[in-house]
């Protein structure tokens, strides 16, 4: 445990000493230093727990009400460490040269970064509810500082505001769902909490606190808003960061959350998939109808952690019917899908930024043939679209794999509500995983293949190498975890044990169900390699000397084909958008033809985001009407302050005699 | 037996250009032409493997890795199918889950090799395929939860062996329901009439046929016979399901399984005939009746 604590003392140590060196170059480089060590040290007590041995939890007696400041690691918290310790290090060396050439002081930036990452690790450790809310906090707001890094921007401010009203509601949340549950145990620690009984009724109110604390973190739909506006506002290795890792936190603190409620009941199950699939399904079909690059995988990311509640949905199921497949299968595939989302999502969030640094716009509808320009960020980049898909042998494969069996698995017992919960699992994974596919190609078929529609694509270079290499890692990952996966499930064991909950012991078969099935993936996998690769090998030898001839694409004749007239993003998800117009409510603009040589013409379109628009706009502008009368005690004189200060106190005098009396 | 279940994928390796060839000649005798050799694709494809390629100056790498790319996911599937009795040479649980992926991974290389080429027809073409492709998968998915449901087991290979005579005594409705959502899908999946016309090369409604617009030599050969195989894949399913060939010894269930595909042949080739292109718009309406059917065979199935 001092290793741990150690590394997150050289994370902060290292950001401090990044703000003092301001300006110079050497900061960015002292602050990545740090975060590579600290995330080392980090690194070593992570592997001993999920090999088996806990360290002792570090247990400080401290003055706050609630119990002692406790840090402890299990297999949950030791397995949501490992994409913050794989992905933090790359992203600090993203972003040394990502924001090289800024004019600004990266001081802040630099120390938030590190903050944020040391946060997120302590979190992880935390053992004692306000201890959790604490760092909780400090790292919301250290994010808060990233998103508007580039605060020049107008457009950056507003999203920095929407991430930090949506957080705070999300801490009320906790707040409340903390001070409840330390109420019904008697101590703020989770060890108590753990044991305390609770009422049903208390129990599933302290259920839907979690699903809306920890849920406004994850990004579930409706509280989602803060995700597309945030990410493509903050610099892209801090995107990364944010996507591939702090909305896991959420996951985790659900997950937590369920260890702390006791046996879960089967409607909390039902509502956890109903919201998987919900953000799942919305998530994929809003991204499908975005051009700005980042906000397309920000959608995305929403319906990642759908896919991950529908895995959580299907565990917290399986324990409530005591159904031990359910439980690996849909716990397992979860958790491990947490590991690839962190993987793939931030590998292609690295790939955004290269194409944003390298171009100067976020714009699909600008981009096109950058394959050329970019070769090793194409590449990187359709790894990771792959690997979104969930197509084999990548990494996403295999956790959605392990989702869908948990789904057939729930036929083969055929009783009526593991068989409705199967057609949920499997059709909307399905349909998810179909419309990603379609999400996907569109991204990579536009941002890199085919002819670049502007100068701005003309104009694009490859990524340095401090850029390139850190997307070249994670793509080895996406492609390592595919092949080799009955080794990653073993990893999972020992945190799907903990959310297994007590009965524990009897999951010890359980969880070598996956392997022999793991193992055949693995198998098809390499041999998918192998023969692509025979195959391509053979295709090349073919011509036997004959010369591969290079033209123009074959344009049906017409003379003089132009890069504008490719198929656009817009154009490309226009069916599928069409399909589902009673969910995305686009606007279009432009005018109509008129004569017939038209001098010109406009078209837009818009996609508004349903729950942002319908929702929380409508929800604010009344609590800024119901408030304004309040506002008039903001008058801004300071006598009045005073007597406002004087008639607290006298009250609070009067209060505390009437008590004693 | 673990030879001979390498008899099928051998079967689809030689024998899948041949549906196509009995496919048009269903279509010739239907408009009263005589119609190409029934062995013409193969012809074709010796042709094109002795050619030369033809590369457009806007593509990239991706054109050139994925017919590879492809055609191997196509093999891979064949590897998957189970005959009757005759396990499949790779059978494990959740093999379904891999084959659909395989075919996703497939029409993934195919989509993006299309748009690599730039061209607006191919871009039309790639946009449409993932369209119907999105709604495919859960129809191909529901379809199997009725299987899973029926049998009792998750490999294709023991679902498969699972169904006999009897089973069609006590639940044939379920079969033709699943048996006729995934001719469906066979239909779209392999771009067929109703759903797309393999035979207009250059009109606005086609799909499959305008993607693979940019391909010569070898390239097109192996993504005409990544095709032919994907034709068998979906055909060897419905076969599975339609014929119970469980009941036949082993020597018997081999000149079953392929008459069958033969006749799943000669009805594509007749609903081809007799049946117009869908408009576009139509078609999302067909692939979701036909995950609806599923979805009956399943309530049907609880209700037993």
């Amino acid at each position: 445990m001092e290793l741990f604590i150690s590394g997150c003392i050289l994370l902060l140590c290292s950001g401090t000493a990044a703000v003092l060196l301001g300006r110079s170059r050497a900061a960015s480089w002292v602050a990545t230093l740090g975060v590579w060590a600290g995330c080392g040290l980090a690194l070593v007590p992570v592997i001993q727990t999920l090999a088996g041995r806990c360290p002792d939890p570090l247990r400080i007696a401290w003055s706050m009400p609630g119990g002692s400041l406790t840090l402890g690691l299990d297999g949950l918290s030791a397995f949501f460490c490992l994409p913050i310790l794989l992905i933090s290090p790359l992203a600090a060396l993203y972003g040394c040269e990502y924001l090289a050439h800024e004019k600004k002081s990266l001081g802040s930036a630099l120390f938030f970064c590190n903050v944020l990452i040391a946060s997120m690790l302590l979190l992880m450790a935390a053992r004692n509810g306000l201890l959790f809310l604490v760092v909780w906090e400090i790292m919301a707001v250290s994010s808060f500082f990233l998103v508007v890094f580039d605060d020049e921007h107008a457009s950056v401010r507003d999203a920095g505001w929407t991430y930090l009203i949506a957080t705070h509601i999300g801490t009320g949340g906790l707040l409340v769902f903390f001070a409840l549950l330390g109420r019904q145990a008697g101590s703020l620690d989770f060890e108590a909490m753990g044991t305390a009984k609770l009422a049903p009724a208390m129990a599933s109110i302290l259920f839907v606190l979690a699903v809306v604390g920890f849920g406004s973190k994850a990004g579930f739909i409706p509280m989602h808003v803060w995700l597309p506006e945030a990410h493509p506002a903050a610099p892209s290795h801090v995107s990364a960061l944010m996507s591939g890792v702090m909305i896991k936190t959420g996951i985790y603190g659900l997950l937590r959350a369920l260890t702390l409620l006791g046996a879960p009941h089967a409607t909390w199950g039902w509502a956890l998939v109903v919201i998987g699939l919900a953000s799942g399904l919305f998530g994929i079909i809003l991204a499908l109808a975005q051009n700005d690059i980042k906000r397309l995988l920000a959608y995305c990311s929403v319906e990642n952690i759908g896919v991950i509640t529908l895995g959580i949905g299907a565990g917290v199921l399986g324990r409530a019917w005591g159904q031990n497949g359910f439980v690996v299968l849909g716990f397992g595939g979860a958790i491990l899908h947490v590991l690839n989302h962190a993987v793939f999502k931030s590998l292609s969030f690295f790939g955004a930024g290269a194409i944003a640094h390298a171009t100067g716009t976020r714009d699909m509808n600008q981009l096109g043939g950058l394959f050329k320009s970019m070769r090793w960020t194409g590449l990187a980049f359709l790894v990771a679209c792959a690997a979104i898909c969930g197509l084999p042998p990548f990494n996403g494969f295999v956790s959605e794999f392990l989702i869908y069996l948990a789904g057939f698995g729930g036929v083969q017992a055929g009783a009526t509500e593991t068989v409705v919960l199967a057609i949920l699992l499997t059709g909307g994974l399905a349909l998810i995983g179909g419309l990603a596919a379609a999400c996907f190609t569109k991204a990579f078929g536009v941002l890199f293949l085919g002819e670049p529609r502007s100068d701005l694509a003309n104009g694009a270079h490859e990524a340095g190498a401090a850029m390139r290499w850190p997307m070249a890692a994670l793509a080895v990952a996406c492609l390592g975890i595919g092949l080799f996966a009955p080794l990653a499930v073993r990893l999972v064991a020992p945190a799907v044990q903990i959310v297994a909950g007590s009965d524990a012991g009897s999951l010890g078969k359980a969880l070598s169900v996956p392997i022999p099935f793991l193992s055949a993936i693995a198998w098809a996998s390499f041999s998918l390699l192998a023969m692509a690769a025979g195959l391509f090998f053979i295709r090349r030898r073919l011509p036997r000397g004959r010369e591969e001839a290079m033209t123009g694409t074959w344009d049906c004749g017409y003379a003089r084909p132009t890069a504008r007239m490719q198929y656009t993003a817009t154009s490309f998800a226009q069916p599928l958008t069409h399909l589902f117009r009673f969910i995305l409510g686009e606007r279009k603009l432009g005018s109509v033809l008129q004569g017939l040589f038209p001098r010109g013409a406009r078209f837009e379109t818009h996609t508004p985001d349903a729950a942002r628009e319908w929702f929380f706009a409508p929800a604010f502008r009344a609590i800024d009407r119901g408030v304004a009368p309040i506002r008039r005690m903001q008058h801004g004189r300071v006598h009045g302050y005073l007597l406002y200060i004087a008639i607290v106190l006298i009250l609070l005098l009067i209060w505390k005699a009437g008590g004693q009396s | 037996m673990n030879a001979m279940r390498w008899i099928l994928p051998l079967a689809a390796w030689v024998l899948a250009p041949l549906m196509l060839g009995i496919i048009n000649r269903v279509k010739a005798k239907f408009a009263g032409r005589r119609g190409q050799p029934l062995l013409q694709l193969y012809y074709d494809l010796f042709k094109l493997l002795r050619k030369s390629s033809v590369y457009s100056r806007s593509t990239s790498l991706v054109i050139r890795v994925a017919p590879s790319v492809s055609l191997a996911c196509a093999i891979l599937c064949t590897t998957l199918l189970p005959w009757g009795d005759l396990r499949a040479p790779a059978a494990f649980t959740g093999d379904f889950i891999l084959l659909a992926y395989l075919l996703g991974l497939a029409r993934f290389v195919t989509v993006l090799a299309a748009l690599d080429t730039g061209s607006a027809f191919e871009g039309m073409g790639a946009s449409r395929e993932v369209q119907f492709g999105a709604l495919a998968e859960p129809a191909f998915f529901l379809g199997l939860l009725v299987l899973v449901l029926q049998s009792g087991t998750l490999s294709l290979s023991s679902i498969m062996s699972g169904l006999s005579a009897t089973t069609w005594q006590s639940s044939g409705v379920l079969l033709v329901l699943v048996a006729f959502s995934w001719f469906v899908l066979l239909l779209t999946e392999n771009s067929r009439i109703p759903v797309d016309d393999p035979n207009t090369h250059l009109e606005l409604t086609m799909i499959h046929e305008v993607m693979v617009l940019d391909y010569s030599g070898p390239d097109f050969a192996y993504i005409l016979y990544g095709a032919s195989l994907k034709l068998w894949v979906f055909a060897a399913l419905i076969v599975n399901l339609v014929v119970p060939m469980t009941s036949l010894p082993v020597w018997g269930q081999i000149p079953l399984f392929l008459l069958g595909i033969g006749l799943v042949a000669v009805l594509v080739g007749v609903v081809e005939s007799i049946l117009a292109r869908l408009r576009l718009y139509q078609v999302p309406k067909i692939l979701i009746g036909s995950a609806a059917l599923s979805v009956i065979a399943l309530i049907v199935k609880l209700m037993d």
